[in-house]
């Protein structure tokens, strides 16, 4: 950029400010070194999340952004949602890279590493490699894992059939008792910790499942070990997210079973990328591979996790049959697909009416708290998604520059793409996933009995918005 | 209160009472003793001057004599001022302890105090206000009734006319008549910039909205400056009156004063106005009887600069970081919380009701042919009668600076003025005879500002000049934009390069072009008129700026590094005073000796400049 502009030299050098680097959070450094104080940051965290965790402090020459009294962003009302990151043109905003703790994993040959990717990971990855936005590079992105080391791949999307069959579940029991109503989806950790942060009397609505990657952690360090007679110790697991909030979802206490994390690494699609430049690896020019299995067998219903809209119609799939015990013939619920921040719908399931709200956007799901708190929400289960558009446009995902944010709809093509992955599927149902029925029927009981919810289930606690 | 004969009963009652104020000649027995309660004044121990003349008439039992606390009278230098009415002395540097004196001389006995008369500029000793060169010049309107009424008594507002045209507006006239006689009158904007008023006004009114609002811009905050907060402490009904008239002609039904903290006086005076006006039914629901409302809230601000600038003041109004907006749109389309929003400075506000009262043809018979009225300035620096003035548009500086500021003390030479604060720039000797108003001070380079006029004399280094005015904005920068953030911290860090000695002609040239681009490229005025100082100085004194880079020497002395002080072998005396106090034996030299001085050692404290008595270091 300085040659295009033909910035040679600085003519005018003199006193820089020095900044301390932030990077107590588990999910973001900060590194204001870097900022140039554009404040873009600024306007996505309070005009579209409507959170206003950042802005700027002092004057002048000293301004900088900064939090409330300057503390670290850990310890105010940050939900990591990490769209400030995807905003960021000079990288000031960036994740806590865990490439390292990967890398020295994959080395030793006593661990054995598994990995498991995020739905929207793979229409995603291509981008960093200079492909098409919402290319879809399953095959590419396993062929590369494999690549680079890790003993078993395997896809989150079964992770998120899982959530789908606890979620369901959950949801019918609690639509026949009128129990706390709207129930809320709880697999956006950023949603999460916004809702611990600022709305703790609401949290009795959040579903009380896992999100799917924990979930899936949970069953390989039990079912999987088990199975495969795996010490469950020596099993390191490795998520690759679209996502910096799933970072610090990793590392809460209660994401522990009998000692050992679910998930021991997360690193975002970026990381990968560099992670798969660092070993000089062609990407384009890789061959398609598939999934490890057994675990890698996943449902066209997850596939569409990551879209805002997707884990809704995914779980109305699977309610609806669960509900009526009839075949849904219709699988596509187009009214909660699409961009609208707050979206309403009204579902027919037998003989009863459900209504629906899917929102994207932590601005969104503001408006969804408050009618809770109001009492005027007239909908029984929502799907919250902290980003806008969905984990797709999650901020861990690749950074677009303004003038691509503002003349291609990336939210829109990452979305076909994952839309296509699941009309190709041949089984778009989650609860039909036979490997999901096996492990149901072999280790785990029926969904939302005693042994899954230990595993899969978790619970929240109220969290002061400052923490200072 | 709610008929406007309810409003001119209290006025002629009270305009009797107060005759004595305006008339020497008032057939009345009572002597009302008129104490300075501005901030100059009032830190000088006026309040205690006030207490002891309350305390003294009550001791002695003496009828017919109040005590009245006024605004400003302008005459700071001579501060704390006590006037005694109807007769008019003008008693200057009054201390607590010469009340028993005033009072026994002038208020029994009948003697005017000739010790505590103030000396007008040739040294004769002058007993009537009027009778002051500093006055005969000025022309008060905005500063009619500072030293003439009880700011806190809205009764004596009433009788000199107060709220005499406000009623006029609401009976008589329509908004359109309102803006038209504004605009017909020529009134500019006196916060700086000199936007046509009634233009402004038409604006507001003209654009679509519910709600509308209008504020005052209280946010003084130039270096030297003090008119606003004179009004203000002085004569806030004025204020008032004058926002109520631009709701009704805007159509608003609320009104904000934003005024900083740091004017705690103003913020009272102002309270207790508010209070007043809104128990007299002036301020409220259905004013006077009319279906129009109107209220008032005062905002404080934590004292940043940047809130003077409008839609940073707005910004801050509505509880954010004083930042400015990009413009436009301008605040007249969407201003408070998006609303079309007249934003006027005190001042402005302050000539309204007399225009709407005497006229649109004689507010403009007043001034230049582009610049009407008259303009309040805060004369400081190297002035002998430093304070507060108010002339006719088209005085000249001359005329401010020598007949009624009274010329340069200390036999010094005048070197420079500075207008418009730290967004204006320096004037020269050779354009003294401009005549003030908004275009000519423009086309020398300087702008009218605020009113803030600072003398300098030929002790001060231009340089060191332009340094100050940059530290003051990198400082006051709000840091949003670029070019003010970090450009003007370059071009103090090349200034301090210049005074220190390490500056380059080249750094001369690199300020310069620095200068242009912040102007053209800052968001908001502040940023954009920042480089004035430098621009305006590098105009007038380049040869200054050469010599600190060039030549490596401050002919005035300021720039330590910079100076050289030489003793004058043919003046010497070889008397040792400057040996003696020299603080780092820097001055060689014995018994009957020239002294002279040994650079290496010398540390340019000028302590032997002041010891010399024969003037022969320097």
């Amino acid at each position: 950029m300085a040659i295009k502009f033909n910035v040679l030299d600085i003519e005018y050098k003199g006193e820089r400010t020095e900044h301390k680097i932030d990077d107590k959070s588990p999910s973001i450094v900060r590194d204001f070194n870097k900022c140039i104080l554009c404040r873009r940051c600024v306007a996505t965290c309070k005009n579209v999340q409507k959170i206003g965790a950042i802005d700027c402090i002092e004057r002048g020459f000293e301004s900088c952004i900064s939090t409330t009294y300057d503390h670290s962003l850990n310890d105010v009302n940050c939900t990591f949602c990490g769209q400030c990151i995807e905003s960021c043109p000079t990288g000031a905003l960036h994740e806590k890279e865990n490439i390292n703790d990967v890398w020295a994993k994959l080395k030793d040959p006593d661990t054995y590493v598994v990995v498991q990717t995020a739905p929207s990971i793979r229409v995603a990855l291509g981008e960093e490699f200079g492909m098409e936005i919402g290319t879809n590079v399953t095959g590419k992105m396993v062929s590369a894992l494999k690549r680079l080391g890790f003993d078993k791949v395997f896809d989150t999307n079964t992770g998120a059939d899982f959530t789908i069959m606890e979620e369901a579940t959950e949801f019918v029991k609690r639509f026949k008792e009128n129990d706390h109503l709207p129930m809320t989806t709880s697999c956006c950790p950023g949603w999460v910790r916004f809702a611990e942060m600022e709305y703790p009397e609401n949290l009795p609505h959040l579903s009380s499942c896992k999100s799917p990657h924990q979930m899936f952690g949970a069953i390989i360090k039990s079912y999987y070990a088990e199975k495969n007679n795996i010490d469950p110790k020596n099993i390191y697991v490795v998520s690759v997210m679209p996502c910096i909030a799933k970072k610090y979802e990793r590392q809460r206490e209660e994401m522990k079973e009998n000692g050992l994390w679910d998930v021991d690494s997360v690193i975002t699609t970026r990381e990968l990328a560099r992670m798969i430049k660092q070993a000089n690896i062609e990407f384009d020019k890789l061959e398609d591979e598939t999934f490890d299995n057994p675990m890698g067998e996943a449902t066209g219903a997850a596939a569409i996790f990551g879209v805002t809209g997707g884990v809704m119609e995914a779980a109305l799939r699977t309610a609806y049959e669960l509900i009526t015990g009839e075949e849904l013939k219709k699988l596509e619920f187009e009214d909660v697909r699409g961009t609208k921040g707050l979206k309403k719908a009204t579902v027919q399931i037998g003989d009863k009416e459900i209504k629906v709200a899917v929102a994207h956007g932590l601005g969104n799901a503001r408006k969804v708290m408050e009618d809770i708190k109001n009492g005027t929400a007239d909908y029984s289960f929502v799907e919250v998604m902290a980003c806008p558009g969905g984990c797709i446009m999650g901020g861990g995902q690749p950074i677009k520059n303004s003038k691509i944010r503002m003349t291609v709809d990336v939210a829109g093509k990452r979305a076909a793409a994952m839309y296509s992955i699941d009309e190709r599927s041949t089984i778009r149902k989650s609860h039909e996933n036979p490997i999901l029925k096996q492990i149901y029927k072999e280790y785990l009981g029926n969904p939302g009995d005693h042994k899954a919810h230990e595993l899969l289930h978790t619970h929240y606690t109220p969290m002061e918005e400052y923490r200072i | 209160m709610k008929t406007v004969e309810e409003l001119n009963k209290i006025r002629a009652e009270k305009r009797i009472e107060l005759d004595l104020r305006k008339n020497t000649k008032a057939d009345t027995r009572e002597k009302h003793i008129l104490v300075c309660q501005g901030t100059g004044c009032t830190s000088s121990k006026s309040p205690q001057i006030l207490e002891n003349f309350k305390r003294i008439i009550k001791e002695k039992g003496i009828e017919n004599v109040r005590v009245i606390k006024t605004g400003c009278f302008g005459l700071c230098a001579k501060g704390p001022i006590v006037i005694i009415r109807p007769e008019d002395t003008f008693y200057a540097m009054v201390t607590p302890d010469d009340c028993e004196e005033i009072i026994q001389s002038h208020i029994i006995e009948g003697k005017v105090v000739e010790r505590l008369l103030c000396k007008d500029i040739d040294g004769t000793k002058v007993t009537r206000l009027d009778d002051l060169t500093f006055y005969k010049k000025q022309k008060r309107i905005a500063l009619k009734n500072c030293g003439v009424i009880n700011p806190e008594d809205i009764d004596e507002y009433i009788a000199f006319d107060g709220y005499r045209a406000l009623a006029r507006v609401l009976i008589e006239m329509t908004p359109d008549e309102v803006i038209e006689t504004i605009d017909k009158s020529g009134l500019r904007g006196r916060g700086g910039a000199g936007f046509p008023t009634g233009k402004k006004w038409r604006a507001t009114k003209d654009a679509k909205g519910d709600k509308k609002y209008v504020v005052c811009n209280a946010d003084e905050g130039d270096p030297g400056a003090f008119m606003d907060r004179s009004i203000l402490e002085g004569d806030p009904h004025a204020v008032l009156e004058a926002m109520e008239i631009a709701g009704f002609a805007v159509g608003a039904e609320k009104g904000y004063i934003y005024v900083r903290a740091e004017y705690p006086i103003a913020v009272q005076r102002l309270k207790i106005a508010i209070e007043q006006a809104r128990n007299y039914g002036i301020l409220g629901k259905n004013i006077l009887g009319t279906d129009f409302n109107f209220d008032i809230e005062i905002r404080l601000g934590a004292g940043a600069f940047v809130c003077g600038e409008e839609t940073a003041l707005l910004e801050s109004i509505e509880g954010r970081r004083g930042q400015p907006r990009v413009k436009p749109p301008y605040p007249a389309q969407s201003g408070l919380w998006g609303c079309p929003t007249l934003i006027n400075n005190v001042e402005t506000y302050a000539n309204v009701a007399q225009i709407i009262l005497k006229g649109a043809d004689w507010y403009s018979s007043i001034g230049t042919a582009t610049s009407k009225g008259t303009k309040v300035f805060a004369l400081g620096g190297n002035v002998n009668n430093v304070g507060l003035v108010e002339v006719p548009m088209g005085t000249t500086l001359r005329e401010i600076v020598f007949d009624i500021g009274g010329g340069i003390p200390n036999g010094r030479e005048f070197k420079a003025a500075q207008t418009g604060g730290p967004s204006g720039g320096c004037i020269p000797k050779e354009h003294l005879d401009t005549p003030i108003d908004y275009e000519s001070l423009k086309e020398i380079g300087s702008m009218m500002g605020s009113g803030g006029l600072i003398v300098m004399d030929d002790t001060k280094c231009m340089v060191c000049l332009a340094k100050f005015y940059l530290e003051f904005t990198v400082s006051e920068s709000c840091g949003k934009c670029t070019p003010c953030r970090i450009g003007t911290k370059r071009m103090l860090e090349i200034l301090e390069k210049l005074c220190s000695g390490e500056g380059t002609e080249y750094d001369i040239y690199r300020l310069e072009k620095l200068a242009v681009n912040i102007k053209k490229s800052s968001i908001c005025g502040l940023g954009q008129s920042a480089p004035n100082p430098v621009i305006s100085t590098l105009k007038y004194f380049r040869e200054e700026f050469r010599q600190h880079a060039i030549e490596k020497e401050c002919k005035t002395m300021e720039c330590k590094a910079l100076a050289k002080i030489e003793i004058d072998p043919d003046k010497c005396k070889a008397c040792g005073l400057c040996q003696r106090n020299c603080p780092v034996n820097a001055i060689e030299g014995e018994g009957r000796e020239v002294r002279h001085i040994n650079q290496d050692k010398c540390i340019k404290c000028t302590t032997c400049i002041r010891a010399c008595p024969f003037h022969a270091i320097g």
